[in-house]
Order: C-alpha cells, then sequence, then structure tokens
C-alpha cells in the first residue's frame, strides 16, 4: 500500500485515462446512437477526474486555495454542460428514430457527400 | 490504508462497471451500469476531498441525466432485430488500435518524468492538511469560486441550459 501513497496522483491519473479509453472505444465501436452518447459521458466523468486530481494534488504548491478549486469550478460547468448536451442529443435521436425508425448511426448519412 | 483499499475498490468498480457500458448489447443495462460507474467515481471524488462535486455527480448525473437516458431507451423500445449484430471490421479493429495508443499516450504522459521537476513525483505534494480543515472542497469554498471568481460563466451556464431546455423541446416536438 506504499506503493499507492509514494505516487497518489498518478493513479488517479491512469484511471482518468482507463476510464477515458473505454468512453473513446465506446463512440468507436459501437453504432447504437443511445450508447455512443453513454460513451462520451463516460469521457467527460474522465476529465472531471483528472481536474479534481489536480485541484488536490497540484503542480505548484503553496498557493492560496482559491487557485485549487479552479478545478472544481470546472468541474461544475462541465457537469451543467453534459446536461445539456444530453439532452439535446437524446432529443435528436428521437427526431431522427421517428423519421427512420433506427438509431443505428451507421444509417445516418444523409450529409455524407 | 484504508484511502489505498477504497481507492482500489471504487477504481475497479468504475473501470468494470464502464466496460459493462460498452460491452452489454441491450442499452438498458449499459445505462443502469453508467449509473454504476457514476456512483463509483462520486466515490472517488470524495477521496479527493471534492465533497460538492460528488454530491453534484450523483444528483446529476446518476438523478437527472441518467434518468433522461432510460426514460428515452425504454420509449424507443428497441426490438431485438433492430439492435442490430455486432460485426468485427477492419474500421473497428483501426479504431481499437487508435484507442489503446491514444490511451498509452495518456499514460506515459502521467506516469513519465513530463512534469516539470518530476513535481507529481516527489511524494505527491498535496494539498496541505490546512486547507482540508479549512474547507476544501465544500459548498461554501467551491461557492465562493463560483460566485465570485467565476460569475460570468456561471451566468452563461444558465443561459446555455435555458437554450437546451428550448432545444430539446423543439427538436423532439417533430410540430409545435
Amino acid at each position: 500500500m506504499d506503493f499507492f501513497h509514494a505516487h497518489q496522483a498518478q493513479h488517479y491519473l491512469v484511471l482518468a485515462a482507463m476510464l477515458f479509453a473505454l468512453g473513446a472505444a465506446g463512440v468507436v465501436l459501437r453504432r447504437n446512437a443511445i450508447i455512443v452518447l453513454m460513451s462520451i459521458e463516460l469521457m467527460l466523468n474522465a476529465v472531471n477526474l483528472t481536474f479534481l486530481a489536480f485541484s488536490r494534488f497540484p503542480l505548484v504548491p503553496n498557493s492560496p486555495m482559491g487557485s485549487f478549486l479552479t478545478g472544481h469550478a470546472a468541474v461544475f460547468f462541465v457537469i451543467a454542460t453534459a446536461a445539456a448536451e444530453a439532452s439535446v442529443g437524446l432529443a435528436i435521436i428521437i427526431a431522427v428514430f421517428r423519421s427512420r425508425t433506427s438509431v443505428n448511426v451507421d444509417e445516418f448519412d444523409t450529409l455524407k457527400l | 490504508m484504508a484511502e489505498a483499499i477504497l481507492f482500489y475498490l471504487f477504481a475497479i468498480g468504475a473501470l468494470v462497471a464502464g466496460a459493462q457500458v460498452i460491452f452489454r448489447r441491450n442499452p438498458i443495462y449499459g445505462a443502469l451500469s453508467l449509473v454504476g460507474a457514476l456512483f463509483f467515481l462520486s466515490g472517488i471524488y470524495v477521496l479527493l476531498a471534492a465533497h460538492l462535486i460528488a454530491i453534484l455527480q450523483i444528483i446529476v448525473y446518476a438523478g437527472a441525466v441518467m434518468v433522461l437516458f432510460v426514460f428515452v431507451i425504454m420509449l424507443l423500445n428497441l426490438k431485438e432485430e433492430e439492435l442490430g449484430e455486432q460485426r468485427i471490421t477492419a474500421w473497428k479493429g483501426i479504431g481499437l488500435a487508435a484507442v489503446v495508443a491514444s490511451f498509452g499516450v495518456i499514460a506515459w504522459r502521467a506516469l513519465g518524468p513530463a512534469f516539470p521537476q518530476g513535481a507529481l513525483m516527489q511524494g505527491d505534494r498535496r494539498v496541505d492538511n490546512a486547507l482540508l480543515v479549512a474547507g476544501f472542497g465544500g459548498v461554501k469554498t467551491v461557492g465562493r469560486i463560483l460566485y465570485l471568481a467565476s460569475i460570468l460563466p456561471f451566468e452563461v451556464t444558465s443561459l446555455l441550459l435555458l437554450v437546451a431546455v428550448v432545444a430539446a423541446v423543439v427538436v423532439a416536438k417533430g410540430r409545435i
């Protein structure tokens, strides 16, 4: 367990990288539009984890508390933006499902040249 | 000691649940696994002393956003044949290789000597305990940042949410 305490920040950063890779793999590999949206949420969460890790383990210690907590404010805005993105994305999925009765992203190629 | 055990517990839980999101064929299982992953991540946020964000994660993400996802999945009610079979194509192989490569780059940056003078390496200088006692990550301290330093982005966020609500209704409703 000494290994964890010696490299705490790296643990959080590598976990965030793994979650981001899982989300990216979901976007690339899955064809279901809803699962693609959920994978994007997973990637946003990985980014949030990085923000919080760097605000707990700052590269420049001994600054006033406010400069550390800027990361928390950034996470707040990411959460709000993710909620907006999910609502609009799901609305688009419903609208497309109405006209095509499918949520397969391979079939949404009307804009393709 | 307890911190390390909790970290590994939450990390493995989040990774397993995140993998379920991607590899489950039925989106409803994926959505419920994502709720689990968000709960595990909220535990990790508590380990990072981000108490307000951990609560927001459960209320906004696991509560509101995921309920929206589950609603849409139930509304579309996809049949077995509409889910489509999983095909392994060359493009998917290339995409998977790109994902693994990008993970390698990120992990190498996080573990390697990328930071100035190995800033993270020296025993991971953390925010010291005096700040934690002073309410680091609590409602009061984060609220001061939100309402004083970043008041303009905060107000723009409310506008963004309003636009998103209107857009979601307009897009999904078909005919107003």
